[in-house]
């Protein structure tokens, strides 16, 4: 099985597009600090309008805290698409290429295979995201320094004490990586139907931006069928940066609003690889290999 | 008859001017107390209650020099204040002579009996229209002020004395304000419903920010970039 799992890894990193995707993340994170670098404070006065008419805020609001949390607001809705083009291409890729009948003879079962393949797809996908915390967070604090955070909510405010903040960027780290598996187990349960890669990876990328767009539409006609789409859950990384209050209206620093939803988020996520996987190598089982 | 009603006036405006006068001497007292400080840098603990802000406890550095340099200042964070709320200090209300003392009869305060004073701005083009003191006439203490401004609504201080009483400082000061609603769209926010409502875990709908002094540090002077 080890042995298997370094083969896929060594085929997933040998392929030039595998660092199309870090090479992406790099670009955006860049692009993202260099705007916030220069223009940042127009950003924000833009965000705490309301805020300022009755009220002055005094002390570093952008700091690299905030802008880690403005990037991953950002980035987290469009990195499935690029952990889609390396985990809806690991069955049909082969297939593809024809590789996957010659694979199938090597005295290995076909659960083994599939394991293998999406263990394979789970590295790349931390990778990946490792990358991205590394970029966001730990550049932006280089950058723009630390200190207390701004969550800006539709409702309210959170102020996050700068002390209070790296735990819940490793918990928050930690929840999209589940996030990002459940889309890396989706792309790879289309791979096993398709003979080529194309399809899986648009059809992967297709149901994330129909269910992205219904999750975050504000229209009570789809509130019914939010909680049955796995986007919706998918942002339950924010959950870590609410926190509750005494009676006296103040923040409790270390606590979580509703640690029971975000939990409950991650178990819908959790049940979706395990569902995905558990179905990929169900029908991997019986498929016929022709190519 | 007449006579009689002339006289009545003039009684009535004697004792008006005697009782203007005699606030005005109280007020200046309590300004003479509070020009004793220069400057002073004070340490403390803010909380902050507002209806829509979850912001926890912190220490805070407070610098103040005359006539009306103030800046507060949270160790490595943020502080929301009240827009021109905090920065009213008793001594920079209190400075120059740009204001006329009526006064406003008696109440009671943390049970202790008081002189309310309003103070008019001569000077129209500020902002505060309008100050009410609430003075301790033994111990010449500003206990409460209501100021009303122009463009930043209505702001109440409270002030409990203790240790620098003498000085006419404040261990604790509480400021209350009326605030605007606060609301962002939620396509902005993207944010994850926890299907908790704001309303019911934000308990105040009053801003209020409550500062406790822990030491003054008073005329030891303050460099003007502690103020930038």
């Amino acid at each position: 099985m080890w042995k298997l799992l370094q083969i896929e890894l060594y085929k997933i990193f040998k392929r030039p597009r595998t660092y199309i995707s870090f090479a992406a993340i790099t670009a955006l994170v860049g692009v993202i600090q260099f705007g916030l670098k220069v223009d940042g404070n127009t950003y924000i006065e833009f965000m705490l309008r309301d805020l300022s008419a009755t009220l002055d805020i005094e002390g570093k609001v952008l700091n690299g805290y905030l802008v880690c949390y403005i990037i991953l607001q950002l980035l987290l809705v469009h990195v499935p698409l690029l952990i889609t083009i390396v985990a809806a291409d690991l069955i049909s890729g082969e297939a593809n290429m024809g590789t996957l009948r010659l694979l199938l003879t090597k005295p290995v079962s076909r659960t083994e295979v599939v394991v293998a393949k999406f263990l394979a797809a789970t590295i790349y996908t931390f990778m990946l995201l490792v990358w991205m915390a590394v970029l966001a967070l730990f550049l932006s604090l280089l950058v723009f320094g630390p200190g207390d955070m701004l969550n800006l909510k539709s409702g309210y405010i959170v102020q996050l004490k700068g002390s209070d903040i790296m735990w819940r960027y490793a918990c928050a780290f930690g929840f999209a990586a589940l996030a990002m598996l459940t889309v890396a187990a989706l792309g790879f349960f289309l791979s096993i139907f398709a003979e080529n890669s194309i399809g899986p990876i648009v059809a992967t990328m297709s149901v994330i931006v129909v269910f992205t767009i219904l999750s975050t539409l504000d229209i009570p006609v789809f509130d019914a069928i939010k909680p049955y789409l796995f986007t919706t859950h998918m942002i339950g990384w924010k959950g870590f940066f609410d926190v509750k209050v005494t009676e006296n209206n103040e923040a409790i620093t270390g606590s979580v609003q509703n640690m029971g939803k975000v939990l409950q988020a991650a178990g819908v996520l959790v049940l979706h690889i395990v569902g995905l996987v558990a179905a990929s190598i169900f029908v991997f089982k019986r498929k016929d290999i022709l190519s | 008859m007449k006579k009689v009603i002339i006289l009545i006036g003039l009684m009535m405006s004697i004792c008006i001017n005697a009782f203007c006068q005699d606030v005005t001497a109280l007020v200046k007292k309590v300004k003479a107390k509070l020009d004793k400080v220069n400057d002073y840098t004070a340490y403390g603990k803010m909380k902050t209650d507002i209806a829509f802000i979850k912001a926890p406890a912190g220490k805070v550095k407070v610098l103040y020099r005359k006539p009306n340099s103030f800046k507060l200042k949270r160790e490595n964070g943020i502080s929301i204040l009240p827009k021109g709320g905090v920065s009213v200090n008793m001594s920079s209300v209190l400075a120059g002579e740009n204001y006329s003392v009526i006064p406003s009869g008696e109440s009671i305060v943390d049970g202790k009996p008081v002189k309310v004073v309003k103070l008019l701005p001569t000077d129209e083009s500020g902002d505060v229209v309008l100050t009410t003191l609430y003075i301790d006439e033994v111990e010449l203490l500003i206990k409460k002020s209501i100021t009303n401004t122009k463009e930043n609504g209505t702001f109440e201080m409270e002030m409990k004395y203790s240790t620098y009483a003498s000085y006419g400082l404040p261990d604790k000061v509480i400021f209350s304000f009326s605030t605007k609603d606060y609301k962002l769209p939620k396509g902005v926010t993207l944010e994850f419903e926890t299907g908790d409502a704001p309303k019911q875990t934000l308990k105040n709908k009053k801003g209020k920010v409550e500062i406790v002094y822990t030491s003054y540090a008073i005329n030891k002077g303050i460099a003007d970039s502690e103020f930038k």
